[in-house]
């Protein structure tokens, strides 16, 4: 406990770029798999090889892609960038199909009776289907957050400077109290995310609030 | 890049002895059974429990949230450190393996749980009732409806463990510890790019070929009532009927985690 | 409606994130090295200290550091990079511009097998292979090399004073180091071709790291890789074997920098810092960082005072 007191500072900033690591792939994640699942909503036969292909992203190893993508991207092997790249893929990965089957879970009668007030195809699109899909998207959402929190760490390889230094730090000195602080600390940050999620969910559809039902 | 991993991967020194490429696959698959073993030793008791009963849900679904946080390098260093001094002489070997095979079974705990709860928990009500309507007694509507009909979401989160748990189980490599991730590691440290690429390539195919594999396995072991075999009706289908957003904010119906073939229905991961 | 909340929420997402970002430090980047208090990051006459991920590379780089603060040259840290394959890359490319390293590995980096073995001979060859855009400065006498490490108690019982004595021995021994030993000189290849020994397994585990020494120290191997310095030989009760033929070349603590970041009052700083620094310092400075738990900054400021250097 007095090495955590002793070490806050270290601890809040390794905790903002673990953040900004783990975060900000989420947004853009979700931005690339918004499309994707669409597609394969969209049009069916592309919804196995999507979500397969996809899906298979999620199975490289971290400590790979960690190691590769510098030489892939032609960025410095610490350039942060090339993480994000990293999560951000992991992210596509678990979202694409989360995308597609929230957009497939929005029932028929409702689309048709959006089509009959006269919505466009578009104005369809993010008015009824994507607002109704909200709540799968963010259940995918949550473990997609909570998995690049703890993905992120293994950065540590490379010298990206977040959380996961803490593990190391630690590892070398057979010194218990840094690794334990590191792995609170990814805790925390991940029931954050989780939190925001829920919060963000929370506004995006009152529907449920309305009718009682739990997101 | 792309030839030389090519070279690598086709090398036949690559393809005999040990530390070769199918050892490191039996190995790597090894370490992955036992923890999914395991895994599921806790997780799918207890998740039908939770689902059966009703009971503990709270707390069992918070746990399993809260071991998803657990970052697993970390806990890999602190599980090292920790049972290392506990492994001695000559059951020395398992010093290195165990931390690792601790921190997979972590890892695939909360999707199993998940699984087997939503799976129970999501039998349609006028089953169970028409089971005890039968009088069939409470372990027999588990045995004989709840389980056979949690099937398809049993599977789904054993897969989701299974594609998580290869993936990772290359961190053993990091503690000294063999399997597929000693391809990766070794790589790093002579700068052999092509064998990293050539590693993850492996992995990554190997999960694929596991979770065809476990997709087949379902196929079969899934009551044809259930999974759309029989009846061209898929359970999909019977979704799209139910009006209102309730459904699609429902707990069973809610996709996870990575999947890659095509199973009908997924687990929904992290219910509130 | 729906579209306002939702550009409304993504408006709080962002918002949400980038106070995570921007909150504490004044620069704008939030993935910027944590820059030092004299630093302000984004600097170009600012110079970037790194270091390799385990404590004496961060103790040595806190060093450097601090002896080149109290110089007036505004410092950035990126401590605990991995290891010599990420960091050299980071030194090509920029993201640092100074680290501490050891000769002998560093030469067998840019160029294996050469012969030279003692510190004077591996210093020279080092500067021949260095890649035009580095260079080292001055060598300290600090030196801190692989040895093979053994129990005290397993030495004494097979007799063994040093890598010559395993001969016929060898065979029931399993041996421990950094997964590169397999394949280096520096490794299994030296021990068969220079000593004329195999071990009965290889196990790779680190380069004297945590994974060996525990290793070592409950016999899951006989015999591991361990660092000079480690204060772990003392604590734990291990010896490390003599090398009558110097298969473990010279490793003086050397700092390697990028040539064009270099002037005057920096390589002065740095070469104060090698000329104060011998094994017996440096060994006991790392005892505070790993047996005492210190913080390899504060260990470095006790020193560097201590030195007359801050």
């Amino acid at each position: 406990m007095t090495w955590f007191i002793d070490h806050l500072g270290e601890v809040w900033d390794l905790g903002r770029q673990h953040a900004v690591l783990a975060g900000l792939p989420l947004l853009l994640g979700l931005l690339i798999a918004l499309p994707l699942g669409w597609l394969a909503r969209r049009f069916r036969w592309l919804y196995a090889p999507f979500t397969a292909g996809f899906g298979l992203l999620y199975t490289i190893p971290s400590l790979a892609l960690f190691v590769i993508l510098p030489l892939v991207t032609g960025r410095g092997i610490l350039d942060p960038f090339n993480v994000i790249v990293a999560m951000t893929l992991y992210t596509v990965a678990l979202l694409v199909r989360t995308v597609a089957d929230g957009l497939g879970s929005v029932p028929g009668a409702v689309t048709n009776a959006a089509t009959a007030m006269g919505y466009t195809p578009g104005k369809r699109f993010f008015a009824v289907e994507l607002p109704l899909a909200v709540p799968v998207i963010s259940a995918g959402l949550r473990v997609a957050a909570v998995s690049n929190v703890s993905i992120v760490s293994v950065g540590t390889v490379i010298g990206v400077q977040q959380l996961g230094l803490f593990f190391s730090d630690g590892f070398n000195r057979q010194f218990y109290d840094p690794i334990v602080v590191g792995i609170v600390a990814c805790i925390v940050l991940a029931l954050l995310f989780d939190a925001v999620i829920l919060v963000v969910t929370r506004l995006l559809t009152p529907w449920l609030r309305a009718t009682g039902a739990r997101a | 890049m792309i030839a030389s991993t090519w070279q690598w991967l086709t090398d036949p020194v690559n393809w005999s002895g040990p530390g070769s490429i199918p050892n490191q696959i039996l190995t790597h698959l090894w370490y992955s059974a036992i923890a999914l073993f395991v895994a599921s030793l806790i997780a799918i008791p207890a998740g039908l429990a939770i689902g059966h009963t009703g009971r503990g849900r709270f707390f069992g679904v918070n746990l399993a949230a809260a071991a998803r946080a657990i970052p697993s390098l970390g806990l890999l260093f602190l599980m090292v450190l920790w049972l290392f001094p506990k492994f001695s002489g000559s059951s020395g070997s398992a010093a290195f393996v165990v931390p690792s095979l601790i921190v997979l079974a972590v890892l695939a705990i909360p999707p199993i749980l998940a699984g087997a709860y939503a799976g129970v928990e999501g039998v349609d009500p006028a089953a169970r009732d028409a089971a005890k309507g039968m009088g069939m007694t409470g372990m027999q509507v588990l045995r004989r409806v709840e389980i056979p009909n949690a099937m398809p979401l049993i599977f789904s989160g054993f897969r989701s463990a299974t594609l998580q748990v290869i993936a990772t189980a290359t961190l053993a490599a990091v503690v000294g510890a063999d399997g597929l991730g000693r391809f990766l590691i070794d790589g790093q440290k002579i700068r052999d790019y092509p064998q990293m690429a050539g590693g993850s390539l492996v992995v990554a195919i190997l999960a694929l070929v596991v979770d065809l594999l476990l997709g087949t396995i379902q196929r079969y072991a899934v009551s044809p009532g259930l999974t759309g075999r029989r009846t061209s009706a898929s359970r999909r289908g019977r979704s799209d009927g139910v009006s209102g957003s309730a459904e699609s904010a429902g707990r069973s119906n809610t996709p996870l985690d990575v999947e890659i073939s095509d199973p009908r229905r997924t687990v929904d991961s992290q219910p509130s | 409606m729906k579209l306002k909340r939702i550009s409304v929420t993504v408006a709080v997402v962002a918002a949400l994130l980038g106070t995570a970002a921007c909150g504490g430090s004044g620069g704008g980047d939030p993935l910027a090295t944590k820059s030092s208090s004299s630093g302000g990051g984004g600097d170009s006459s600012a110079i970037t200290v790194g270091s390799a991920d385990f404590p004496e590379s961060a103790l040595l780089a806190e060093i450097y550091a601090g002896a080149l603060e109290a110089k007036g040259v505004k410092v950035n840290k990126k401590l605990n990079i991995g290891a010599r394959e990420a960091y050299i890359p980071a030194l090509q490319d920029g993201s640092i511009d100074l680290i501490p390293e050891y000769t002998g590995v560093l030469r067998d980096y840019f160029k294996k097998d050469m012969p030279g073995k003692d510190s004077e001979a591996v210093y020279t060859e080092l500067k021949g292979v260095l890649p035009g855009t580095l260079t080292v400065l001055d060598k300290s006498a600090a030196e801190d090399k692989d040895a093979l490490v053994m129990k005290k108690s397993k030495a004494d019982e097979l007799g063994v004073k040093s890598i010559e004595d395993l001969k016929g021995k060898s065979q029931d021994l399993v041996v421990g180091g950094p997964p590169e030993w397999k394949t280096r000189i520096t490794g299994l290849v030296g021990f068969k071709q220079i000593y004329g020994l195999e071990f009965k397994q290889f196990r790779p585990l680190d380069a004297g790291g945590p994974l060996t020494l525990q290793a070592l120290k409950n016999g899951q191997i006989d015999a591991g890789d361990i660092f000079t310095t480690d204060p772990n030989i003392q604590t734990a009760d291990l010896v490390a074997l003599e090398d009558p033929k110097n298969m473990f070349a010279a490793q003086n603590v050397v700092p390697l920098i990028t040539k064009s970041k270099s002037n005057d009052t920096i390589a002065g700083a740095l070469n104060a810092v090698s000329a104060k620094l011998d094994t017996e310092t440096l060994t006991k400075l790392l005892k505070q960082v790993v047996v005492d738990k210190k913080d390899a900054d504060v260990v470095a400021k006790d020193f560097l005072s201590q030195a007359g250097l801050s």
